[in-house]
């Protein structure tokens, strides 16, 4: 426990204050870009996008093995794994907008298909005697061994570069989430913002398939916008609270790793976004499961049955007496008698 | 030759085309209905069901391992529900959340317990172990009418056999209200049927294939074949049933041309090693949908049905 | 010249909004067919017609929404791009979520989006402007509600007050009276009625032909081809919409002759 303080205070060393400061700039990021992919309905094409890293991954270090390389270097696996990734994207909007395969399934699909793929090749580095791919293994659930200060600082630059792009693009990209057809006819570049902010996913899943893994990472993109949902009503904030939510995550699941060795960063990670999410899920005022169950309870209509009656009897001597208004713009005598008596009573079927 | 095929080829072969077809059969319906990812989820939900059900019970035996991983692929799908209620958000974020909580809590498990020493390790979840179904009483093609040695068949071919039959069964009792829920739920409702049972019914048949073709082939094999298939099939023909049985016929496709190149495709460039014959398997799956993509005759969105 | 009864008196610059020959569908057979229509300047118009007769689409591939297959539209004389500051667009009620966390205010603001730009803070009189719009529809009150709090009516009223807010001289309405309540319909009756007095353009799609001839100027009858356009009683006749709707004329529709 003590281990765990240490840590989450970033007293467990240099190393480790490292890894918790990238994952939650990481964290940072993710929460706040996710925010736009929810709320522009498309969360599932960046698990399609970071699933088909896994390819490229794979193909560039065939290609700097070929070329005499160590196949190892890290900014060419990056490039190989951002290109497969946007190809996917390519492939999903292809097979979307040009035929009528509904979008899930071209997002289950080219997300199968590329991680497939990126299998063959790891087998492929495997037998064709280049040695043991383990290094890449490594970015299927991640790992914060042997991070360095500057990989820390290339998440921190990946992470102000996406942060200040949503920023200036805040309005258009809620405004384009919001009502695509408004946007288009107001001349907004739709396909422009729709690029930009899948360009801004490939950086947060470039930047942290090392850290939470390819396969994990769209946890940090969708659970903290969840989570940020249920305690606000408005984009702006719900993308702060994101973003805030992600850096907890970030900071208290590598804190949790590095005091308990055994226990993975990445999904350690993903599990303190998890429970952040079910916490919100239940807790939170207003939208949080307890807090509605209680309303609807408070909800329970005052007048009872009979009295409904009375009113409704009221009603037909009067036609101009006010009925109650509801804030959900149901009459409180439609919501005391089933529709089918209510009609009655009115008709004068019925005294 | 033939001794070793049936020993090594045949049994990999039937079980993996029983897995692909079982698991393309009601990925048709869930892609009409935008359900398409559940695949997806269950493929990923799979892991802490194993996971759990060995913790507890200790065993490694198929029925425990099943029973864990449809119970974590059930209690997977309640959640997602419950999230997307609870969160009015929508269905693909809901489902991302819950099943990556789930696959982290896989992983977690796996790691904490020390189960992934013993046969279970997230590499095999996710390819599969396909190569290594294995006929070893098998001494040529005499010995499938041989019961000594039928019964040292790899299990997992009776237990794929058993699924595919069953999902056929299921679909071809459910023909009728299947169709008319998966195409109009508002008519089933307004006519007296139960499109909610029936979609009910059809998740579960869907978790029942891919948890079992899960176990016996890999989690990728799963979620290729409940997508790439059916969304092929939809291409080619605008016809259900045509549609429902040239899924079939493009996933075992897929699984035998798979199989075949990852094994022997090597060998073509001199390299005397089989590559992830899952990983292939998908990729075969891919071209064929790429294919129908570019030159199916039903590939464009049909013009009659634009509202006003 | 395809329609069955025309009544051209607009010059194609004068018209704030003049279709040529537009053809228009999402792929496959053109859901709308060399659509000839010249819109009047401040009057009401509703583009009628029966179920999947594309006035939707008409609509969207006005705006550039959808592509188009053949034919130019122009407004005032100009392209679209020229002209898209002065166009309003009010989209269906049903084509977003209305799970959105945006409140009613941010809605009415969006209307605005031109003016605040990418990185101009909010001021007060932006938000003086997006209130002003949403006193017109009615909903000033609400303002600060999230906008799934809000009934359907309600909802409509403020999609029409962000194309208030916008400031435009030509308003295109898809189904703006489709199922709302009789409040919301004379809120928003009201508003066009007022709007073309100002001196701007309307044009509706509306499916009610029981009402089209009290509440609008002009109409322009579409079943995939434009079969007649100009004022109500002379573009609606029994020949006209016979030819519309077939032999599915609904019986209300008598009362138009």
């Amino acid at each position: 426990m003590s281990g765990f303080l240490a840590a989450l205070l970033l007293g467990a060393g240099w190393n480790a204050m490292l890894v918790t400061l990238g994952t939650a700039l990481l964290g940072l990021a993710a929460g706040a870009v996710g925010t736009v992919m929810v709320l522009r309905r498309r969360a599932l094409l960046s698990d399609a996008m970071a699933h088909a890293t896994l390819p490229g991954l794979g193909a560039a270090f065939l290609l700097m093995a070929a070329l005499g390389g160590s196949g190892r270097a890290l900014p060419g696996l990056m490039a190989g794994a951002a290109l497969t990734a946007f190809l996917a994207l390519l492939a999903v909007e292809w097979l979307g907008a040009r035929t009528r395969i509904p979008e899930d399934a071209a997002i289950g699909a080219t997300l199968s298909v590329a991680f497939g793929l990126g299998l063959v090749l790891l087998t492929v580095i495997q037998v064709a005697g280049l040695g043991e791919p383990a290094g890449l293994e490594s970015f299927l659930l991640g790992s914060t061994a042997g991070m360095l200060r500057a990989d820390v600082l290339a998440i921190a630059l990946g992470a102000a570069a996406a942060l200040s792009a949503l920023w200036v693009l805040r309005r258009p990209m809620t405004l384009l989430a919001f009502d695509e057809g408004f946007a288009a006819a107001a001349g907004l570049p739709v396909r422009l913002l729709d690029r930009v902010a899948m360009t801004l996913v490939l950086f947060v899943t470039v930047a942290g398939m090392r850290v939470v893994g390819l396969v994990l990472i769209v946890a940090l993109l969708i659970l903290p916008p969840v989570a940020a949902r249920f305690w606000t009503d408005r984009a702006g904030r719900m993308t702060v609270l994101a973003g805030l939510f992600g850096a907890l995550s970030g900071w208290i699941g590598t804190a949790l790793s590095a005091a308990a060795p055994d226990l993975p960063a990445g999904p350690m990670v993903v599990l303190a976004a998890a429970t952040l999410m079910a916490a919100s899920l239940l807790l939170a005022p207003g939208r949080g499961a307890l807090a509605r169950m209680r309303a609807a309870r408070a909800r329970q209509p005052t007048l009872d049955r009979r009295e409904g009656e009375l009113w409704a009897a009221l009603r037909l001597a009067d036609p101009a007496s006010p009925l109650i208004e509801r804030d959900d713009g149901h009459t409180a005598l439609s919501a005391l008698l089933p529709p089918d008596r209510l009609a009655r009573l009115l008709a004068g079927g019925e005294r | 030759m033939d001794a070793v095929f049936v020993q090594l080829s045949l049994p990999p072969l039937v079980i993996g085309v029983c897995a692909a077809v079982a698991c393309a059969l009601p990925g048709n319906f869930l892609l009409l209905r935008r359900q398409a990812m559940l695949g997806d989820a269950v493929a990923h939900v799979v892991l802490p069901g194993l996971v759990l059900a060995f913790v507890v019970t200790g065993s490694l035996a198929a029925p425990v391992m099943i029973g864990g991983a449809l119970g974590a692929a059930l209690l997977s799908v309640a959640l997602i529900e419950a999230v997307r209620r609870l969160g009015r958000i929508e269905p693909g974020a809901a489902m991302g959340a819950v099943f990556t909580t789930l696959f982290a809590i896989g992983v977690v498990l796996l790691e904490v317990t020390g189960a992934s020493g013993v046969h279970l390790d997230v590499e095999h979840a996710l390819m599969g172990n396909l190569e290594s179904l294995i006929w070893f009483d098998a001494t040529g093609w005499a010995s499938l009418l041989d019961p000594a040695a039928l019964a040292g068949l790899p299990p997992q071919l009776g237990r794929m056999a058993a699924v595919l039959f069953m999902v056929i069964l299921v679909l071809w009792l459910l023909r009728r209200p299947l169709a008319v829920a998966t195409f109009d739920e508002g008519f089933a409702r307004a006519t007296g049927q139960r499109p909610g049972l029936v979609g009910m019914i059809l998740v579960a048949l869907s978790a029942a294939a891919a948890v079992t073709a899960f176990e016996a082939v890999g989690a990728i094999i799963v979620i290729a074949m409940f997508t790439a298939p059916p969304a092929a099939a939809r291409l080619l023909t605008g016809r259900l049933w045509t549609q429902v049985r040239l899924s079939a016929l493009i996933a075992a496709i897929s699984a035998i041309l798979g199989y075949v190149l990852a094994g022997h495709g090597p060998l073509w460039f001199g390299i005397p090693h089989a590559v992830s014959a899952a990983g292939m398997i998908a990729v075969v799956a891919g071209i064929i949908l790429a294919g129908a993509a570019a030159f199916g005759p039903h590939r464009r969105r049909s013009g009659a049905f634009v509202t006003s | 010249m395809n329609a069955i009864g025309r009544f051209v008196e607009t010059p194609l610059e004068e018209s704030p909004l003049a279709i040529r020959g537009l053809s228009a569908g999402y792929g496959g057979l053109p859901a709308v067919l060399d659509a000839d229509v010249t819109v009047a300047p401040a009057a009401l118009t509703a583009i009628i017609g029966p179920n999947g007769a594309g006035k939707s689409t008409l609509l969207k591939a006005v705006l550039g929404l959808i592509p188009r297959q053949a034919g130019q539209v122009t407004f005032w004389g100009m392209p679209l791009v020229q002209a898209r500051s002065r166009i309003a667009y009010v989209p269906q009620r049903a084509s977003v979520d209305w799970g959105f966390p945006v409140t009613v205010m941010d809605v009415a603001l969006q209307g605005l989006h031109r003016e605040i730009g990418l990185l101009r803070p909010i001021r007060a009189h932006h938000r003086a402007r997006a209130q002003q719009a949403l006193e017109r529809v009615g909903l000033a009150e609400l303002a600060h509600r999230q906008i799934g709090a809000l009934s359907g009516g309600q909802q409509q009223r403020v999609f029409l007050a962000r194309a208030l807010a916008q400031g435009a001289d030509l308003f295109l309405l898809d189904e703006p009276l489709a199922g709302v309540d009789a409040a919301t319909e004379d809120a928003i009756l009201a508003v066009l009625r007022a709007l073309r007095d100002e001196g701007r353009t309307v044009v509706a799609v509306h499916h009610d032909l029981s009402t089209v001839a009290a509440w609008f100027d002009r109409a322009v009858l579409l079943n995939r081809r434009v079969l007649a356009e100009g004022p109500v009683g002379l573009a609606l006749t029994a020949r006209t919409l016979q030819g519309a709707y077939g032999g599915r004329l609904p019986a209300e529709a008598g009362g138009l002759r």
